[in-house]
């Protein structure tokens, strides 16, 4: 088969004129898994026999001539914090092997299954999703299929890796505070983290409610557009989900222009403690963008601050009764942090709440004036597994939480950000940061697109 | 050092506080942690915000 099975809608387009059947797409794509995620571990459960079926499901329709859906016959994969049914729901914990399966599919999971898309699997993750490096100590680490001695980012590390290797074309994971962005940028695929509460969160186990965002993976533009049409919707399930109409982008990404649509890159916090690379990076996409506005984002340390305080307070609340009665089976890398975490004082809390709403107006009024940001994603590129420090300006500091650096301003807030791929020679991808207010999606969906098709050549794909 | 005493104290109290037993071997990683947890936590203290300025409300009843 000659399918390009990294192209999502090519290959809903081969499966829908029967080029290929969806069957063979599934069995294609189980057995790339079996080959490659020896090494890279991205999976944690493959569920081989239900895909087969749903692929049957979506031939039959074809065959009888109904519509199977945009996604008809697209394989996807889904970090393991989304419920299943059938399966139990790890979020990358040992102790949660022990809960029952889920009873049902989480909503985006049901809604991509609804457009024709057949789930393959579920996917290797920090564990809580407190992480930026999917090394997970009980289910291993997550290798970078552009170097496997580097992490793959996190904490939807197998969402980014198994999206970067080619095993499915699209997945889905999670970001609080970067968690999308990050993973993406190591392993140089795009990462979408749209407005808060604009994609249902139900059927997701939470991390940081007041962060906690979803979204997708995948290697083209058109397909992250496609998927995020498909993943919009209100949903009561979701008290933080947005009853907003849903806005339609598909469209947008096949336009090629970005006429009237102001640019600007981020200065000052944006524009430091990273390395060259990541700062050229912005300069590469700036200048192909022919963007020279500077912008500054006041106060971002304080909400990466801010931002911090809320998620550890948080997350040590949501795990409170685990982490009183059986402390040691969490993974020591999160464990510490949470029981930390329970110890904040309320008034550091409430402060940090109260600053993100501060923060929040300053932001808005930025963008009364420009509709797109420019940042990077991370201010290095993926470190080694196992790695914990590295040396910047002359000072030791600690490499996981520094991977956030550039992205947790920003999700503080809820702001909609595509993480785009940076290739590289010789050296592994990038990523960067394009940024706009809350619900203005489609804005970033058309500089994404309109970049891919100017062909400069440091696009990842 | 004498900070660090505190810190530890304070702690082993808190932790007593909110009823969680810290064991031996995981003391030193979150006092390192709550450490961690009080640096940035002053970035955000010193900020001085217009009383005014509430939580954004997410709570519908």
């Amino acid at each position: 088969m000659s399918l390009n099975l990294t192209d999502a809608i090519s290959i809903a387009k081969a499966v829908k004129t029967r080029e290929v059947t969806a069957v063979e797409v599934v069995r294609a794509t189980l057995s790339r898994i079996q080959t490659r995620d020896v090494e890279l571990n991205c999976f944690t459960t493959v569920i081989a026999e239900a895909a087969l079926a749903d692929a049957e499901k979506i031939d039959n329709q074809i065959e009888k001539g109904e519509d199977a859906g945009i996604l008809a016959g697209v394989p996807f994969a889904v970090k393991n914090l989304f419920d299943i049914k059938g399966i139990t729901t790890l979020a990358g914990a040992l102790i949660n092997a022990e809960n029952p399966v889920a009873t049902q599919d989480a909503t985006a999971i049901a809604k991509l299954k609804q457009a024709g898309a057949i789930l393959v699997g579920a996917l290797n993750m920090d564990e809580y999703a407190y992480g930026f490096v999917t090394e997970n100590f009980h289910y291993g680490a997550t290798r970078n299929p552009n170097n496997i001695t580097c992490v793959a980012g996190g904490s939807s590390g197998g969402s980014a890796a198994a999206v970067a290797a080619g095993l499915v074309p699209i997945t889905l994971g999670s970001d609080t505070n970067g968690s999308i962005r990050v993973p993406a940028a190591l392993c140089g695929v795009y990462g979408f983290k749209p407005t808060y509460g604009r994609l249902s969160r139900a059927g997701v186990a939470l991390f940081s409610s007041s962060f906690d965002h979803i979204g997708p993976f995948a290697n083209s533009v058109r397909d992250i557009a496609t998927v995020f049409d498909v993943l919009q919707g209100a949903d009561d399930k979701d008290p933080v989900c947005t009853t907003r109409p849903p806005v339609e982008t598909r469209h947008v990404a096949s336009l090629d222009n970005i006429d009237g649509i102001r640019i600007a890159i981020a200065d000052d916090y944006f524009n430091q403690k990273a390395e060259p690379e990541a700062l050229a990076a912005v300069q590469k996409v700036a200048e192909a963008l022919n963007v020279k506005d500077y912008v500054t984002i006041p106060e971002a340390h304080r909400a990466r601050a801010a931002a911090f305080i809320i998620t550890a307070a948080e997350g040590a609340n949501l795990h409170l009764e685990k982490l009183r009665s059986r402390p040691q089976n969490f993974d020591p890398a999160t464990r510490d942090r949470f029981l930390a975490g329970a110890l904040i004082p309320s008034n550091w809390y409430i402060q940090a709440q109260r600053f993100r709403k501060w923060y929040r107006d300053k932001v808005r009024e930025i963008f009364q004036n420009v509709d797109v940001i420019i940042a990077p994603t991370t201010p290095i590129s993926a470190p080694l597994i196992g790695q914990q420090t590295m040396i910047l300006d002359g000072e030791e500091i600690l490499v996981r939480p520094y991977l956030g650096q550039f992205t947790q301003p920003l999700s503080f807030i809820g702001l909609p950000v595509l993480s785009i791929p940076i290739r590289r020679p010789n050296a592994l991808p990038l990523g960067v940061q394009l940024i706009a207010a809350p619900y203005n999606e489609a804005k970033i969906i058309q500089v994404a697109a309109y970049l891919e098709t100017l062909e400069t050549g440091f696009l990842c794909h | 050092m004498e900070e660090r005493l505190e810190m530890r104290v304070f702690v082993e109290q808190m932790a007593l506080l909110v009823d969680l037993k810290l064991r031996d071997e995981y003391r030193d990683g979150v006092i390192t942690n709550f450490e961690r947890i009080c640096n940035v936590a002053r970035v955000v203290l010193e900020f001085e915000l217009p009383e005014d300025v509430e939580a954004a409300p997410v709570f519908e009843p």
